[in-house]
């Protein structure tokens, strides 16, 4: 099937990416600062949401604790930032590399485990994560239950608000490793990789390590994760062990899942899903109190989008898209 | 040696509440090969439901036994209505759909109750006739009451008509069909009795660990442990796999340094552990997989 694979390149695919990339360069301009502020937080998101697509949409293995790895992204950064006042983006290629690292051993067990049972695992490390953080013994690092506050870092350009910057930085840092995951899954790894997804047995018989390609494939995965977790905290300014609880790697699934899960573009939707629908619904459910809270509203729409659009936004755009090359090419 | 003693004591009663929840993932998992996740915020919300019933003035036993019955209904119902339209589906989007259910019944018990701490009232009378240092009556009652709830588990798969057929469609849907069983409906039943005793784990658990909405966290975590110790495709190995998670959380806690502050991840390492090295679980049957 067509849609399980990433999009060839077409001149329309191109134009269309150069044009959103445009518009997302002049968007802080005509936005305030605090709009900005929510654009970095959805691309922040969007990148941890590319990392779950590589693992689950491409390699097919389960992971429903993502938020692990974001957390572990997060709290490398804001170590580095607190307790050895770092440079703001030299933490992110550390951050990137210890997120690899633990989500590469992570992925070493997962290895024996089929699908729900890895689900399980990943379901048992993000339960046990903000507990894992508030250790006493870790205390001096992480700063405990109250987590640690770090600045926001300065404007790269000059007459360019910290926001605006941080803004352009993530747009920057998001299209660069979109490039490099549309690359890898379009390379022969990226081939193995999905080789593996739709038949493991065929696709070991055919020579693939498929034991390599899946931790490697975690291991990225935890690294994308890992790097917008770094990002999230310059956007927050701060770190706390229960803002990395389950609910964060439900709302990972939940934009995975809105977006597509088999794409690359559509975690852009997912992102701006995450930040700006639980806003709405917590504004709808406080104007009308007989509304479930915006948590309940999220767990119905998880379930009807698995019911009615299992393809997500981007699986949409690519069935319309079909539709419409089909139709008029049948109108000639 | 006191000590020993009361920790072990109190892990088999906090373990035989792991036990049920171990049960309730088994059951789900033999009739349908899938876990359900949402089973300890089931359970939570089941308790709160009986919570509500004590407020009306209910006695506890009544409303205990109206929980249950409650939850049986409700487990038969989501079967019916929310995870029956992804029976055929990928295994990706049934685990989606039960991470849904168990959102929605963490935020609605929010939205109804609050997040406010409550406690629960025991089953058990405080004086059972007779004083021991060693196990406290809650505790005690817990015990017995879990045995006794396997026990009636065990004869209605054992002794019964639809206990075989239950048994029949989780082991061979197609055979079953073919004998006039409606398989459907049994996967429903199973739901519901996975419901009512993931209830009789949460009612059992509520003073322990007071009724808030994510009290069952970490109780369905070391279900899952308990159930992959004992072996998924075995109830009475995730009886016994729930009883020793229970006693080794309680050893763990009190002499392992940090034990009592990583709980989880104790049971994190325990699930990871058990995959690994014997993934079929204690008493279970090792699955051989065909191209």
């Amino acid at each position: 099937m067509a849609a399980d694979r990433p999009n060839p390149v077409t001149p329309q695919l191109l134009a269309g990416f150069g044009a959103a990339v445009l518009f997302a360069a002049v968007v802080p301009h005509l936005v305030s600062d605090f709009t900005s502020f929510q654009f970095t937080q959805a691309m922040a998101y969007g990148i941890a949401l590319l990392g779950l697509n590589i693992l689950t949409g491409y390699n097919g293995q389960f992971s429903i604790g993502h938020s692990a790895f974001y957390a572990v992204g997060a709290y490398t950064a804001a170590i580095l930032l607190y307790h050895f006042e770092w440079n703001h983006y030299a933490t992110l290629p550390v951050a990137a590399l210890v997120a690899f690292a633990v989500g590469f051993l992570f992925g070493l067990p997962a290895l024996r485990l089929e699908g729900l049972y890895l689900a399980l695992a990943t379901f048992a490390f993000a339960v046990a994560t903000p507990q894992l953080l508030k250790f006493d013994a870790f205390e001096h690092w992480t700063g405990g239950v109250q987590g640690l506050f770090v600045p926001k870092p300065e404007p790269l350009i000059e007459g360019l608000s910290a926001d605006q910057s941080l803004y352009y930085v993530t747009l920057a840092v998001m299209v660069f490793l979109m490039i490099v995951a549309w690359c890898l899954l379009h390379s022969r790894s990226g081939r193995a990789i999905m080789a593996i997804r739709d038949n493991p047995i065929a696709a070991s018989t055919m020579g693939i390590n498929t034991a390599l390609y899946k931790t490697t494939t975690f291991g990225i995965s935890a690294m994308y994760t890992g790097i917008a977790g770094a990002l999230s905290v310059f956007v927050t300014e701060f770190v706390a062990p229960d803002a990395f609880n389950f609910f964060l790697a439900v709302n990972l699934l939940v934009g995975s899942v809105v977006g597509g899960i088999v794409s690359i573009p559509g975690v852009i939707f997912g992102g701006l899903f995450l930040v700006f629908v639980p806003n709405f619904a917590q504004d709808i459910s406080r104007a009308y109190p007989f509304v479930p809270p915006p948590w309940a509203i999220f767990g119905i729409f998880l379930i009807l989008a698995i019911y009615f659009v299992p393809f997500g936004v981007w699986g949409a755009v690519e069935r319309g898209f079909a539709w419409w090359k089909r139709k008029s090419a049948a109108g000639r | 040696m006191d000590l020993f003693l009361q920790l072990t004591l109190a892990g088999l009663a906090i373990g035989s509440i792991y036990s049920c929840v171990a049960l309730a993932v088994v059951m789900i998992y033999q009739a349908t090969d899938h876990f359900n996740f949402a089973q300890g915020e089931m359970a939570m919300f089941s308790t709160y439901v009986a919570w509500t019933l004590v407020g009306l003035g209910a006695p506890v036993w009544l409303a205990f036994l109206l929980a249950v019955g409650i939850s049986f209904l409700a487990g038969v119902i989501i079967e019916r209505v929310i995870v029956k339209p992804v029976e055929n589906a990928p295994v990706l989007n049934q685990v989606i759909v039960f991470i849904g259910l168990l959102v929605i019944f963490n935020a609605a018990a929010g939205w109804i109750w609050e997040f406010t701490i409550k406690p629960f009232p025991s089953l058990f009378p405080e004086d059972l006739g007779f004083k021991s240092t060693l196990i406290g009556p809650h505790h005690l009652g817990v015990i017995a009451l879990t045995l006794g709830v396997l026990a009636l588990v065990f004869a209605f798969f054992r002794f019964t008509r639809v206990g075989l057929a239950m048994r029949a469609a989780a082991a061979n849907p197609d055979s079953a069909r073919l004998v006039g069983i409606s398989v459907g409906w049994m996967l429903a039943l199973g739901w519901g009795l996975a419901a009512s005793i993931g209830a009789v784990g949460g009612i059992l658990v509520a003073p322990i660990v007071y009724l808030e909405p994510n009290m069952m966290a970490g109780v369905l975590l070391y279900g899952f442990a308990g159930a992959l110790l004992g072996g998924v495709s075995s109830p009475g190995g995730a009886v016994l796999g729930g009883l020793v998670v229970g006693v080794l959380e309680n050893w763990v806690g009190q002499y392992v340094p940090g034990g009592s502050e990583l709980k989880l991840t104790f049971a994190l390492i325990l699930i990871v552990g058990v995959l690994v090295f014997k993934p079929a679980g204690l008493f279970g049957r090792v699955v051989v997989r065909r191209v």
